[in-house]
């Protein structure tokens, strides 16, 4: 499927040891390649990404599941359907 | 004093949560300092004065309020007083419990206090779960509750009324937080009276800072220790009586005014939400219009709030942010985070009073201005500008 590698496994953003804005700014740039339906995951231990990336996954029309490990937050993100025009979220998902 | 208005640095002045004195209550600020230093509780004559001095400005000051002098302290900031309101609260009813309802957006001085967790959690407009408050209220060993009027950081009003009546069928007393909305919102319309302890701040219309708190006649409230003396039985110290002649000053001349600077502060906010709306991917948060008059916050994605704040103050505005990058402790607003909206590249406005800043709408025109290109600029340094 589209968005994984060979093995299956959907890509992955290590952001681990950054500070906001640059956790959703990485994990941006990864998705901005990828089509409609891929999962990418995000590796982040800054507290502000657990409010960005749901905040930023909304405006932006993705659904974000979030797993915590001891150290650090798995946010999994499944790509909707690009924004055609500005401040209009699609909620196709 | 031949000071005149240009001399305050008001100008780009966006940020007025702790803003400049009201030209009034800084002419009466130094007057009184020349008389009413004093003691007010020493017997000799300028301690007489003083405390005469002190007595009529508690009788303004507690006129704005919508309370009786002797249900009203001072204390030396807002915090202080939220502190100790609740402190009192929850000390009179510890045979009870020691919980205390409060919505995720409380200010941090109220959450960090013993009993508040878990915080009764807000929608995405930053308004409190009335039903999740009202099951909270409900449960075991209940102290106290806390409302804010409305959110000093998003704008957003509370349902005061509401979480009012939930609290007196519940027989909770209710800690209503004005510190943001007394002297800037609807203060005559407002019901502030019907709250066990109520709590402002004299910097919010243009005071010193000066933390007003009343608790009604007939709450139980009370302290842990030995009796305190001053205020009500409920500070160490009096306060020193220029600072509250001061505020009783900038009281006055807010209230006379009140009408339309809430009008003009209204819509000079209504020009800032449609000019950050416009730029891409900004969010503006906060209800639109059940709100502060005089304040709004927008995000901007893939922004760094501490170089955005930089950009506009190069262009000469000086604004907040609840960004993480921007606190000392390097977390984030925990009031933007409450309603799940963005935290990086914050901007927060608290518009100063007219009276104070002259050139407040020039400021505001300039803000949207420059508000594109400011953004723009950041995420180009950034890269992120193809995002």
């Amino acid at each position: 499927m589209s968005g994984q590698d060979r093995s299956g496994r959907p890509p992955v953003v290590d952001a681990r040891g950054t500070r906001c804005p640059v956790p959703v700014i990485r994990l941006a740039r990864a998705a901005r390649d990828l089509p409609v339906g891929a999962t990418v995951l995000l590796l982040a231990d800054d507290v502000a990404a657990w409010s960005d990336v749901p905040a930023w996954a909304r405006m932006k029309g993705h659904t974000v599941t979030l797993a915590e490990d001891e150290d650090w937050t798995e946010f999994r993100v499944v790509l909707g359907t690009p924004r055609t025009d500005r401040g209009q979220a699609d909620r196709s998902t | 004093m031949a000071r005149t208005r240009t001399d305050t640095g008001t100008t780009g002045l966006l940020d007025a949560s702790r803003g400049p004195l009201h030209p009034a209550a800084q002419a009466e600020l130094a007057a009184a300092a020349g008389m009413a230093w004093a003691d007010p509780t020493a017997l000799h004559p300028p301690g007489r004065r003083a405390r005469a001095a002190l007595d009529r400005a508690r009788d303004v000051l507690a006129a704005a309020l919508g309370v009786r002098p002797d249900e009203l302290s001072v204390h030396p900031d807002a915090e202080t007083a939220l502190e100790l309101g609740l402190s009192g609260l929850r000390h009179a009813r510890r045979r009870v419990g020691s919980r205390v309802v409060a919505g995720a957006t409380e200010r941090s001085v109220l959450l960090l206090q013993p009993g508040t967790e878990p915080p009764v959690p807000v929608d995405r407009a930053g308004r409190v779960d009335i039903e999740a408050y009202g099951v909270a209220l409900e449960g075991e060993g209940v102290a106290a509750a806390v409302i804010q009027r409305a959110n000093g950081e998003v704008g957003t009003r509370q349902p005061v009324a509401v979480v009012n009546s939930l609290c007196r069928e519940a027989g909770v007393p209710l800690l209503l937080d004005a510190t943001a909305s007394i002297g800037r919102d609807q203060m005559l319309t407002d019901a502030p009276g019907q709250a066990s302890v109520l709590v402002a701040d004299a910097a919010a219309f243009g005071g010193p800072p000066l933390g007003l708190l009343a608790v009604r006649a007939g709450t139980r409230w009370g302290l842990p220790g030995p009796r305190r003396e001053a205020e009500q039985g409920r500070t160490l110290a009096a306060p020193w009586v220029p600072l509250v002649l001061s505020a009783a000053q900038a009281w006055q001349h807010v209230e006379a005014e009140h009408e339309a600077e809430e009008r003009t502060a209204r819509a000079l906010v209504d020009e800032v939400r449609r000019a950050a709306a416009s730029v891409p991917d900004v969010e503006v948060v906060g209800d639109p219009d059940d709100r502060l008059p005089h304040v709004v916050t927008f995000s901007a994605l893939y922004v760094d709030g501490e170089v955005l704040l930089e950009e506009l103050a190069r262009r000469g505005l000086a604004v907040a942010s609840g960004s993480a990058c921007t606190s000392s402790v390097l977390r984030p607003s925990h009031v933007l985070a409450a309603m799940g909206v963005l935290t990086h590249g914050n901007v927060r406005i608290t518009l100063p009073l007219g009276a104070v800043s002259p050139t407040r709408e020039a400021d505001v025109a300039r803000l949207c201005r420059e508000l594109p290109d400011a953004v723009a600029t950041v995420r180009r340094r950034l890269g992120t500008d193809e995002l």
